[in-house]
């Protein structure tokens, strides 16, 4: 019997700690599968950030540096210049990237450094207990936030992918969801791209997933899931915003 | 590279700082300016290319140090510099580093504080520098230079006990030293025995094992582990890496204590003194951590007066009075840093004469 389908090399045989309906999980596959399709694991080094992001190394059969809260794109720019002719990539999440990471991931995606970014966006801060975060929702209600995000007070929410797609230092800028069989593998495929970005341009990419987080939204993993279908997509359109080499 | 060995150059401090770390197979400089060490970083954007190595300058001193970081951590030698401002800002990747026992060489040319202060010299980053500075309970590698020639000297040693010992290294030095100019010998690398970096990340070769740079322990019992490793390693350090020079000290009945620009004008009121028939005599500490401690212990047991001296309102002292014997007298002169604030070799041969017995 033909054995077709499997637990990716890059991931180690462990279970993992993410909460049930999380989509971190589906998420780590995928830029497995990439690493994997690639075939780049023996020369790809994961810059682990600060959330639920951070057991990267525990789930990646790769080598990884930890970064501190926010500066992984500078840690990857470091690891990057001083190893060309590797595989570097960050792990981020919304906090991390988009908050007290924005100066860090601004200037990488502007200088073009030759990596690739998965940034998790599940409107919240997630590790710390469902803090209002840059992607946090008009209206959406947090353990900071707990009249719901104030846009006079506290800004709209980033729309990252727009913002980097113009940079002209940026060759990829994708946004996806896992919130259905279709989303899964149009991720799956963009995710590639993007890594694909990297082994065969040396270009900078940037992936955006749209994520669940029932613990800190207070819901099932099903609502999680429906609440980005209704709520999240409508608000960050999936798409390709860049895609420079039409790869 | 090698035409510049054992050369004779008139150069300032910070170009000293910059053509030391080059020579010491610097690949990656991460740095953005501020005064009074821009210097190193414009010296590095010509230079450091021209051999291969990386030049970037970055968006912020934050970006800077976790780019040395990152770089570190993938084995390779790595440096960002600054000045007060910039080192607070380090502070946490510092912290990061010395979590992860990553090497990496952080070069503080001190101006006036705190805030946005001044551009003058100071040595008011003494315990910034010397008590870890960041968070969590770590001590760094810190090197004083007194000259130009140290300039280029230690920061090439720098590198060495940042690999050996896998502790963050700092030099130390402020404005007066980053800014003059001095002729140097423009050393050779010199023949170290140096750690190869297995620990280094660099993408699994078949049949390694995952590494993993981090500093987060949280196991039971791990994060304790991790401290009293790193207590010994300190305690080793010390016994190993000391450094200090003396002058004239076999006799005297006063040493007088500074170290980086206040032991230079030291040196000439110490040599004033001499000339006036007073026993005197200079202590100066090079390495600040690990602070040299034996060396009063050991002048104290017979010269029970010292004469600290600093552009503060007097940090050293603090582990001057703790490494000398018990009855010995320490005095202290501080000009703390400012425009003005720099001491002549007179005032201080003023003072010398105030507590010489």
């Amino acid at each position: 019997m033909t054995q077709v389908f499997s637990r990716p090399e890059s991931l180690k045989d462990v279970q993992t700690h993410f909460c049930p309906g999380c989509h971190h999980g589906t998420i780590h596959r995928l830029v497995a599968e990439a690493i994997d399709v690639h075939g780049v694991r023996e020369r790809t080094i994961g810059v682990a950030s600060v959330g639920c992001s951070v057991f990267l190394y525990s789930y990646f059969d790769i080598d990884v540096i930890e970064s501190p809260h926010g500066r992984a794109p500078a840690v990857a720019t470091g690891a990057k210049r001083a190893r060309p002719d590797r595989i570097v990539f960050t792990y981020q999440g919304d906090g991390d990237l988009a908050a007290i990471g924005t100066s860090e991931i601004i200037h990488a995606a502007n200088r073009g450094e030759a990596m690739t970014v998965i940034f998790v966006n599940n409107t919240t801060y997630g590790m710390t207990g469902g803090q209002m975060a840059p992607t946090t929702m008009p209206g959406q209600k947090t353990s900071t936030s707990p009249n719901g995000r104030d846009i006079a007070n506290d800004g709209a929410p980033f729309k990252m992918s727009e913002l980097l797609s113009n940079l002209d230092g940026v060759a990829y800028s994708a946004r996806v969801a896992l919130n259905s069989p279709r989303n899964i593998m149009r991720a799956k495929q963009q995710i590639a791209t993007a890594f694909r970005y990297q082994v065969e341009k040396q270009g900078f990419a940037f992936i955006e997933a749209l994520a669940a987080c029932p613990t800190n939204w207070g819901m099932s993993p099903l609502q999680a899931n429906q609440r980005v279908t209704d709520e999240m997509i409508p608000y960050f359109p999936l798409g390709i915003y860049k895609n420079r080499a039409n790869l | 590279m090698s035409d510049q060995s054992c050369s004779k150059l008139f150069v300032k401090g910070n170009e000293a700082v910059a053509m030391a770390a080059i020579e010491a197979g610097l690949r990656c400089y991460f740095g953005y300016p501020i005064t009074p060490q821009s210097d190193i970083p414009e010296y590095l954007s010509r230079e450091l290319p021209k051999t291969g190595g990386t030049f970037i300058q970055v968006e912020s001193e934050i970006g800077a140090i976790n780019m040395v970081l990152g770089a570190s951590a993938c084995g390779v030698r790595a440096m960002t510099s600054s000045s007060g401002p910039g080192i607070s800002l380090k502070q946490e990747g510092i912290s990061y580093m010395a979590g992860s026992e990553l090497p990496g060489v952080i070069v503080d040319i001190m101006r006036a504080g705190p805030g946005l202060g001044g551009i003058d010299a100071s040595q008011a980053d003494y315990f910034q520098a010397t008590r870890g500075g960041g968070h969590g309970g770590y001590r760094i590698i810190v090197l004083a230079p007194g000259s130009v020639q140290e300039m280029y000297d230690l920061t090439m040693l720098a590198f060495d006990l940042s690999d050996i010992w896998r502790i963050p290294a700092m030099v130390l030095a402020d404005s007066v030293l980053g800014q003059m100019k001095e002729s140097i010998t423009a050393n050779p690398r010199p023949q170290v025995e140096l750690p190869g970096k297995e620990w280094a990340v660099r993408g699994r070769r078949e049949g390694s094992g995952q590494n993993i740079v981090k500093s987060l322990y949280l196991g039971d019992g791990e994060m304790e582990r991790f401290h009293w490793k790193m207590h010994d390693r300190y305690r080793q350090l010390a016994e190993q890496e000391s450094r200090w020079e003396e002058i004239d000290t076999a006799d005297a009945e006063l040493v007088v204590t500074a170290f980086g620009s206040t032991s230079r004008i030291s040196r000439t009121a110490v040599a004033m003194a001499r000339e006036a028939g007073m026993k005197v005599g200079l202590l100066r500490p090079i390495t600040l951590f690990p602070f040299p401690s034996k060396a009063y212990a050991a002048l104290s047991e017979r010269c029970k007066r010292f004469l600290d001296i600093e552009l503060s309102t007097g940090q050293m002292i603090d582990d001057v009075r703790l490494s000398v014997v018990s009855g010995t007298q320490v005095y202290f002169y501080g000009r703390p840093p400012g425009a003005g604030s720099l001491p002549t070799p007179e005032e201080i041969f003023e003072q010398i004469r105030k507590v010489y017995p």
